[in-house]
């Protein structure tokens, strides 16, 4: 066997890894041009009471976790129990937004599985979720002390991400 | 019977009555033209196959309010483009920019292409070679060769 007839072999092996690189990529996952850009600024009412108001403002000097979610979304429920495992452990603040909801449905849904948000924002028209490039929900961010976007995962957060990735990279935000 | 006739005529009357004329689908056709133009080159980020402009997913609806809204405010196309990769990024561009990142993306497939006609041009001018030795003449005999050819031919 010469080295000639080896080629189409390797061809197809380049070609094969690719494509089982190709496999196991996630479509859904579009990087996001958000990160280390200042989240964008908004100033909407809260879900309750529903008289006050939310803007990231508010939480500038602290690292927190910002999760857009609602009563519909049925991904949102598998990720709630790491939310609410998050809330117990007060690593930081952790801010909802209630993303083209029903204030009823809403709350219905906090009462009878727990509310793990410090405060959460009330999104009914979808416009701040523009603004933050949501598309699937639910998505989480990471913002720092100075309202920079670090991190962003789409998706529900599995135990995992939360422990490997997103509490330590909430820590070392709080140290700088 | 008389019945009958009386309900089919209700009937029929009716039909005038329910019936109005069609509205139309936007307040301002000019804005709507656009707004096709510029989302027909917008990926839908809920079904990535389709595009803005054809998509009846939720949030394709909220952005197409969006776009109408930044139309309305005398925004160039430009200007809308980069509204929507500003928060979705390149992705949702049909068209990818060029930029370092994408340059393999655009030149590739001209790459492959100068690389094969290189190679094509490469094993032609072997073969010629190989075939002039594998005859075995001189190029006097195969001159000879050819001019006797050609007078056979006549």
């Amino acid at each position: 066997m010469n080295a000639k007839t080896l080629i189409p072999l390797v061809l197809f092996a380049v070609l094969a890894g690719f494509l089982a690189v190709g496999l196991g990529l996630d479509p859904r996952e579009v990087p996001s041009p958000l990160v280390d850009k200042p989240a964008p600024a908004f100033k909407i009412a809260q879900l309750e009471p529903a008289d006050a108001q939310f803007s990231p403002e508010d939480m500038k000097g602290k690292v927190w976790l910002f999760n857009v979610w609602a009563s519909w979304c049925v991904a949102c429920r598998q990720e709630h129990p790491v939310l609410m495992e998050f809330a117990r452990a007060k690593v930081a603040p952790l801010i909802g937004l209630d993303y083209k909801d029903q204030r009823k449905d809403a709350l219905g849904v906090l009462k009878r599985t727990g509310n793990p948000y410090d405060v959460i924002a009330f999104d009914a028209d979808g416009r701040v979720g523009i603004d933050y490039g949501v598309y699937g929900v639910p998505e989480s961010y990471v913002i720092d002390k100075a309202g920079v976007i670090r991190y962003k995962h789409i998706g529900p957060i599995t135990m995992e991400t939360m422990e490997k990735t997103i509490i330590p990279l909430i820590q070392k935000l709080q140290k700088s | 019977m008389k019945y009958l006739y009386a309900l089919m005529l209700g009937l029929l009357l009716c039909g005038g009555v329910v019936g109005k004329e069609a509205a139309p689908l936007a307040d301002d056709p000019k804005v709507e033209q656009r707004l096709i133009a510029i989302s027909e080159e917008l990926r839908c980020l809920v079904c990535q196959n389709e595009s803005l402009a054809g998509s009846r997913a939720d949030l394709a609806m909220d952005l197409r309010r969006e776009l109408r809204t930044l139309i309305k405010q005398g925004k160039t196309d430009s200007e809308i483009r980069e509204f929507m990769v500003s928060r979705y990024g390149d992705f949702v561009l049909y068209r990818p920019p060029v930029k370092p990142s994408t340059w393999l993306l655009w030149a590739g497939p001209f790459g492959l292409m100068v690389a094969g006609l290189v190679a094509l041009f490469v094993y032609l001018r072997r073969r010629n070679t190989e075939v002039a030795a594998a005859t075995g003449l001189t190029d006097e005999e195969s001159k000879r060769a050819e001019a006797l050819l050609q007078e056979g031919d006549k």
